[in-house]
């Protein structure tokens, strides 16, 4: 009994000692609510370059705290039930509407910020949010095909419609999302992405479960693993993932098909939680100065909507037709609506039934 | 005095008990049950439970599960029954389940990704069969690569009962057997797997049950070519944000669960009762 208690006693005091440890290191980086020059940053994992974080601290001051997510719905669920005193966050196109309806947002200030001149203009003005009232772009992507050419021909799967061809039984990966895999099948039908129609969703679900022969597997963000792998020769996905995955093996070439795909935003926004506004729109202004863009982009990956930041990225990179597609693609890029909550379950229900066609 | 200072320590031991129990298994039921009676706007209705048991997809796939679930134990205890018997005839028996224990200590995902990298094409597997010339194979992604990493992980879970009340054989039973003239095929079946039967039925509970909401590996190693409830529950809670139906599949769920322990524990009764 006496060598319980004690031991009992020692968990007690090395716990009340890594509390206060933990405290301690808190409050000296900024998450405590103690300090002023703060900046609460809720983000996507690893989806800003850190050595920016050191210079946006060392040129104004504000110590960042940097909390990830890593679904636009976590980072809705935990902004709504509060607690939570996140200055700025990173929701997708779909999202930022939805928040903006529910009272989430703060509008921005635009005589605050100084920046925002310098972003294109075809990424500003988008319809979840008219006149950027609440948000500025961060990063935008496409939904595409990522091919491997020790397998696929180029000219073979150019296009969404050269995915049903025979000889790719059992060789594409798609990527577990419902909104996607029925964007694919309504583009291929002449649909919008955001069609509402009960008829047009169930040819597109129809369609779509003809390509099923064709279909490995339907995961998420495995895919870059497995095609860096070689595990499939085609995968349909987001560009940022197969920047990704073209990192590691550099068989595999990313294609938008130019009849159309989803553009996709994510946007930095100020929700309603925020308590430090000044360091918020200081980090706002920061992101948006050109060379800082064009060095977070290089270091995610993923497009900046900053057109002046264009000169500051390598040759190679601005001219990259996969990931910065030429303007007739990109017109016929089309942005996800937030369909509201009885169509979203009408896509995943149909989205379900295709899945569950296979047996 | 003495009985009521007793009794008023027992209720004192009970405290801690109490508050976990209503804490972590009462109150999340019932949070469950209500959600799945209510609209979204919190008006009582029977829609979820009507939206369910009339769709095919779910049925089916609550069929999936089950079916799934089933194999998943069959292939656990096929492996199990005699690797714990074998087991239990060794010297250092401890030691030996210890081994078995160890991969339980490491994260389910870890696990499953290890898998990834053995049986994908570039993997160990496809190495190893690529020596005798043989080409890549597709491992992953299908029935068979799913049912044997969930049987991996379950195997544990059903060696741990069996081998317990294997260990509780009194040995001269056996003796006994033997001495009555039965070989070892009869005292095999006749003394030892019936009174091994609480294990057995302990280790289908502990198999059977995780099974039915299996959803991390039915994406990662099945690719989706799998589809359990499990899948449904995330997406809804997920995904579409209907946390209404997401419970109601969750219900359902439970209720396969208590019959799954009703069932088991049922024909234990009845073959006690038959005095084997």
């Amino acid at each position: 009994m006496k060598k319980l208690i004690t031991g009992i006693s020692a968990i007690l005091v090395l716990v009340v000692l890594l509390f206060g440890t933990q405290r301690y290191l808190a409050s000296q980086t900024g998450t405590g609510e103690s300090s002023d020059k703060v900046l609460n940053l809720y983000n996507w994992g690893d989806y800003l370059d850190p050595d920016l974080i050191t210079k946006f601290t060392k040129e104004t001051g504000y110590k960042v705290s940097y909390e990830t997510f890593d679904s636009n719905e976590a980072m809705y669920t935990k902004i709504k039930q509060g607690g939570t005193s996140y200055d700025l966050t990173v929701p997708s196109d779909y999202m930022i509407k939805k928040m903006k309806r529910e009272n989430l947002l703060l509008p921005l200030d635009h005589s605050k910020l100084t920046g925002i001149n310098n972003y294109d203009t075809r990424f500003m003005n988008q319809t979840f949010d008219k006149n950027n009232k609440y948000s500025l772009p961060y990063f935008w992507g496409t939904l595409g095909i990522i091919y491997n050419d020790k397998y696929v021909k180029p000219q073979d799967v150019q296009h969404w419609d050269d995915l049903w061809a025979p000889k790719f039984k059992n060789q594409i990966m798609l990527v577990d999302s419902a909104r996607d895999a029925l964007a694919m099948a309504l583009i291929t039908q002449n649909k919008s992405v955001n069609d509402k129609s009960t008829a047009d969703l169930a040819a597109a679900q129809a369609k779509l479960t003809t390509l099923m022969p064709n279909i490995k597997a339907i995961i998420a963000d495995e895919i870059k693993m497995y095609m860096a792998q070689n595990e499939a020769a085609i995968a349909v996905t987001y560009s940022g993932e197969a920047s990704q995955a073209m990192g590691n093996n550099s068989h595999l070439h990313y294609v938008v098909p130019s009849e159309g795909s989803n553009l996709w935003f994510d946007n930095i926004v100020m929700p309603k939680t925020a308590k430090h506004k000044a360091a918020a729109y200081a980090f706002l202004n920061f992101m948006s100065e050109p060379k800082n863009a064009a060095q977070n982009a290089t270091y995610v990956g993923y497009a900046t909507p900053n057109k002046r930041a264009m000169p500051f990225l390598s040759e190679a990179v601005r001219h990259d037709k996969q990931f910065y597609p030429d303007k007739k693609t990109l017109d016929n890029l089309q942005v996800y609506d937030d369909l509201g909550q009885r169509w979203t379950e009408k896509y995943n229900d149909a989205f379900l039934e295709f899945k569950m066609s296979q047996r | 005095m003495m009985p009521k200072s007793k009794r008023q320590r027992q209720f004192f031991y009970i405290i801690p008990y109490g508050i976990w129990l209503v804490l972590f298994v009462i109150a999340p039921l019932v949070l469950l049950v209500f959600q799945s009676l209510t609209t979204p706007t919190g008006h009582f209705t029977l829609h979820n439970y009507a939206i369910y048991f009339a769709s095919g997809t779910y049925l089916r796939m609550t069929f999936n599960s089950v079916w799934y679930a089933f194999l998943i134990t069959v292939v656990t205890l096929i492996v199990s029954y005699p690797m714990a018997y074998l087991l239990n005839q060794l010297k250092q028996k401890q030691f030996w389940l210890l081994l078995i224990i160890l991969p339980t200590w490491i994260n389910l995902l870890l696990k499953t990704y290890a898998f990834i990298g053995l049986l994908s094409k570039s993997g160990t597997v496809n190495n190893f069969i690529g020596l005798w010339g043989v080409v890549p194979q597709q491992l992953l992604f299908s029935d068979w690569s799913f049912l044997l990493v969930a049987a991996y992980i379950e195997i544990p879970f059903m060696i741990l009962p069996i081998f317990n009340s294997l260990a509780e054989i009194n040995p001269r039973l056996e003796q006994a057997s033997r001495d009555l003239g039965a070989n070892r095929w009869q005292t095999l079946r006749r003394v030892i797997v019936p009174l091994s039967m609480p294990g057995v039925k302990a280790g289908i509970q502990a198999v059977f049950i995780p099974s039915l909401s299996l959803f991390m590996i039915t994406r990662l190693i099945g690719g989706n070519r799998v589809i359990t409830l499990g899948t449904a529950i995330e997406e809804h809670f997920l995904v579409t944000q209907n946390w209404q139906l997401g419970s109601t599949i969750g219900v359902v769920l439970i209720v396969a669960m208590v019959i799954t322990m009703i069932l088991t524990r049922d024909r234990a009764r009845r073959s006690a009762r038959k005095g084997r």
